[in-house]
């Protein structure tokens, strides 16, 4: 029978899967061997599916710098021909086990962390963070950019997989509430979870047989981008969520993202299926000399954070990133309380000190988001809004409700059916 | 029973339910007031509110035919 589910008790299973994940980092791996069903012509990207006429202008930039880094073309020109034509294959990081910040663009050649859920062994992937300025993942293609990742294939990459071979696996939910206690909601502030990393990699690094000059180059990149353990936040949130995928009846939103144009949400017990709205603008700082009219649209899968409960929803942790990202601390602590309001459960792992270490607010409910009428809370980056310039700020944002109203509509028609 | 006419001689105490606004205002006058957090289920938006009683309703089935 098609409503034959109890919505309580799918929903009890599903936050049970989360709260029980147990995130690790695996090791480092090239995207081509590690990510399911990575292809040579398979550009993987940030948010729910979209096609290249579609496309917003920082997506484009780190489509074609993509290619060109893959060496699928050598120029612009070239690239935009082939991308636009049926050579290319573009499929969403999130239906291939990954997440990608900002554009989240991932070619085959690209190193990629391997974290595995130790509890359930669901694995996830993520690219290795460039760091901030020029960097394909906010549309830039120049040739700093195109250098930048073949150092990242060639070097970084090789270094901390030999660096973790020797180490041994890292335990990411441990560092993310450490993170949590020391100012990170690690989403947009990740200076205290790089830092964290950084003590326990950097000794097995240095142990490592690359040359000395390489090792070093190494260190000072990771200890000199605060935002490097974000591409190991994102996917440790992804890794959790996915335990709780495809729970039948439950009603928690395993997915948020952004590719730009569209904002997309998946919930468990829809499996599979997308639900999209316009992505919304951001509000928030801008870097000096910039305006409203430069910023692109809401963009990246790092919303995975906020679905895990960290994040926006973890802001009361971090209040010194209103200074990122605007606001004040007071209005941190709000969010982090009408957060509660939507979610099922309180994390039994990431505390709050400030809220007396209150869990995080954890397991974003479909039915209490449409009942109350409160959406998620996301911070976020700001990308330009044309190819090439990078990033202009950061601020808060929402999804757009159309998301959450045609799930539930989705919802009703497959457990709540009418017979005429 | 208090007469309308003694309850607007007396300090007015409010409790303000919905709009913020409406508390902020009185806040700025010096009137001590309460605010109580509410909106309307679903925001009011019937749409919304109706699919949400169609799933509560097939749970109130599922759970009357188990008994």
């Amino acid at each position: 029978m098609v409503n034959n589910v109890n919505i309580e008790l799918a929903n009890k299973e599903a936050i049970k899967l989360i709260q029980a994940a147990q995130p690790i980092i695996k090791g480092v791996g090239v995207a081509r061997d590690v990510v399911p069903g990575m292809r040579e012509n398979m550009i993987l990207h940030a948010g729910p599916p979209i096609t290249w006429d579609r496309m917003s202008g920082p997506m484009r930039g780190a489509v074609i710098g993509g290619i060109i880094y893959q060496g699928l073309a050598k120029d612009q020109a070239s690239a935009e021909k082939l991308a636009a034509s049926r050579d290319i294959v573009f499929a969403p990081w999130h239906e291939h086990s990954g997440v990608g910040p900002m554009a989240g663009v991932a070619t085959a050649n690209m190193p990629v962390w391997i974290i595995e859920n130790k509890t359930h062994g669901n694995r996830t992937y993520c690219t290795l963070n460039e760091g901030l300025g020029k960097v394909l993942r906010f549309g830039a293609f120049s040739p700093e950019v195109i250098d930048r990742l073949r150092w990242m294939q060639d070097i970084l990459g090789p270094v901390i997989a030999a660096a973790l071979e020797l180490r041994g696996e890292i335990n990411l939910k441990s560092l993310i509430a450490q993170a949590l206690q020391m100012g990170d909601e690690v989403h947009n502030r990740n200076r205290a979870g790089t830092s964290l990393f950084f003590r326990e990699i950097a000794p097995a690094i240095v142990d490592t047989k690359f040359r000395d000059a390489d090792k070093k180059k190494v260190l000072e990149f990771i200890t000199s981008n605060d935002h490097f353990f974000l591409n190991l936040s994102m996917p440790a949130a992804k890794a959790m969520l996915q335990a709780a995928e495809w729970i039948k009846g439950s009603t928690i939103v395993t997915t948020m993202s952004r590719n730009g144009t569209d904002f997309g949400i998946r919930v468990a017990g829809l499996q599979e299926r997308w639900f999209t709205g316009p992505a919304q603008m951001v509000k928030g700082l801008l870097f000096p000399g910039y305006s409203d009219a430069d910023c692109n649209p809401d963009l990246g899968d790092s919303a995975i954070t906020e679905t895990a409960g960290l994040g926006a929803f973890s802001m009361a942790a971090a209040p010194a990133i209103v200074r990122f990202v605007g606001g004040s601390a007071s209005q941190a602590y709000e969010i982090t309380n009408r957060m509660y309001e939507i979610t099922e459960a309180e994390s039994e792992s990431f505390q709050i000190p400030a809220l007396d270490f209150r869990g995080s607010p954890t397991g974003i409910n479909l039915l209490k988001v449409c009942e109350r009428d409160i959406l998620p809370q996301i911070n976020t980056g700001i990308a330009h809004c044309r190819a090439g310039i990078g990033q202009v700020g950061a601020g808060l944002v929402n999804p757009p409700f159309a998301c959450f109203e045609a799930a539930l509509e989705a919802f009703a028609e497959t457990y709540a059916p009418v017979f005429q | 029973m208090i007469q309308l006419n003694d309850l607007f001689n007396q300090p007015v105490k409010v409790i303000n339910v919905g709009i913020p606004s409406f508390a902020d205002d009185l806040k700025k006058q010096g009137v001590p007031v309460i605010h109580v957090e509410w909106r309307p289920p679903a925001g009011g938006n019937k749409k919304i509110a109706a699919l949400l009683e169609r799933i509560e309703h097939s749970q109130e089935v599922f759970h009357t035919s188990k008994g």
